[in-house]
């Protein structure tokens, strides 16, 4: 459901870090109350603007990238420019937190 | 600006889906200020074993979930947004989002509570970087890691028991010597061999390398002693606030900031102005008591919708 993408460890490098456009990683886990408040208003976010490119990386199934970025809490918003993580939103926020947080 | 509501009900965790459940049965339409902290406290449990009706116990979430369902299955209009401003003062009362403004003729707040901060250096910057608020949530990131939970109470004791699951060891670091807690969680946490309880010990700092939590520097109450504990995670279970900021100045609050009503009513000091669940209570803080004044809350919206008359 949705129509944010999923990235793995797999396509992490050509998905998020080789983006020409910044991406918003949402660093979720199916045990995670928070996450499942997030995903929706991240679904909105995405539809409502394509000025950053959203993905979600489950935690779980994709340790590597996880300890990459020394993600210790989920969710984790981490804003990837140019191959690097730029700033990162830790803990559920409200639309306009998170929105806020992109605008920066 | 929309038409005038019978009732508005700020707030998700048990005592605003029952609210909205008694009052959407009674047909009163309610619309549900969700906010961002949807399905309240619960969100963030795991096995609930004492809500009565679930003799196996049922998942926290699944719990209000269910709740939720149930208030719509009735017509109670839920909405997702966090309301930033009320004016509850007059007779219709005005509640905003942003800018978008909603009126009622009553309103029933049920915010519930929000996660006590230690308030020690280190604390803000470390968050997400191994000082988690969510056991449930971060635990996993810990395997095989010696991590603490500061704490006594019985969200401490659920929080310490459940992270054994994942650390190698869990610290307990209370102030007192004593748990708070009820016996049955203080029991299980103490009976568990990776729970080790460091008493009469209080976080005075959380220290950080490479961008993560690398230890607490605690001390010891009685003899002062001060120390460091190599943890690589803190979890902080140290009991709630009531969310209440909001409706300050407004709604009378007691001093430690909950909302103040005329007990065994949910009225507040405001007519046509009900509190029910942890934004009240002080003292039980359970599932089944919120959802009990939130049922409370929404039969005495009604009676008072219904003494307005048309």
């Amino acid at each position: 459901m949705g129509a944010i993408k999923a990235v793995s460890d797999a396509d992490f490098q050509t998905e998020v870090l080789d983006s020409d456009k910044p991406v918003l990683v949402d660093f979720w886990a199916d045990w995670c109350g928070p996450c499942k408040k997030v995903a929706p208003v991240l679904e909105e976010l995405a539809a409502e603007s394509d000025a950053v490119v959203i993905r979600k990386l489950d935690t779980d199934a994709n340790p590597e990238t996880t300890r990459k970025f020394q993600v210790m809490s989920v969710p984790t918003m981490i804003l990837f420019k140019d191959g690097q993580p730029a700033d990162q939103l830790v803990g559920a926020q409200p639309k306009a937190a998170i929105k806020r947080f992109l605008e920066k | 600006m929309s038409e005038t509501r019978n009732v508005i009900i700020i707030g998700s965790g048990p005592a605003g889906y029952t609210a909205a459940l008694y009052t959407a049965r009674a047909n009163m339409r309610p619309l549900v200020f969700e906010g961002f902290q949807f399905g309240g406290a619960l969100m963030q449990t795991t096995d609930v074993e004492n809500y009565p009706g679930f003799p196996e116990g049922i998942m926290g979430p699944e719990l209000m979930d269910q709740w939720r369902k149930q208030a719509e299955r009735f017509g109670a209009e839920l909405v997702s947004d966090d309301v930033t401003r009320v004016d509850l003062t007059g007779e219709i009362k005005r509640v905003w989002v942003g800018e978008d403004e909603y009126t009622a003729r009553a309103v029933i707040l049920a915010t519930g509570s929000a996660y006590r901060p230690l308030n020690v250096p280190g604390e803000t910057e470390m968050m997400g970087r191994g000082v988690s608020a969510c056991a449930t949530c971060d635990g996993f990131f810990f395997r095989d890691q010696h991590i603490a939970v500061v704490g006594g109470g019985d969200s401490a004791m659920e929080e310490a028991t459940f992270l054994t699951k994942f650390a190698s060891k869990v610290s307990i670091l209370h102030r007192r010597d004593a748990f708070r807690a009820s016996q049955i969680m203080a029991d299980r946490a103490l009976a568990n061999p990776k729970i080790e309880v460091e008493w009469n010990t209080v976080v005075e700092e959380i220290l950080g390398e490479d961008g993560k939590v690398s230890g607490v520097a605690v001390a010891d109450t009685v003899t002062g002693e001060q120390r460091t504990l190599p943890v690589t995670g803190l979890f902080i279970a140290i009991g709630h606030d009531p969310r209440s900021e909001l409706f300050k100045g407004q709604v009378e609050l007691d001093e430690s900031g909950y909302v103040k009503v005329d007990s065994p009513s949910t009225r507040t000091n405001l007519e046509g102005v009900f509190a029910a669940g942890d934004l009240v209570d002080h003292t039980y803080q359970q599932a089944v008591t919120a959802a009990g004044t939130g049922c409370a809350a929404a039969l005495d919206a009604e009676r008072f919708i219904t003494s307005l008359g048309d």
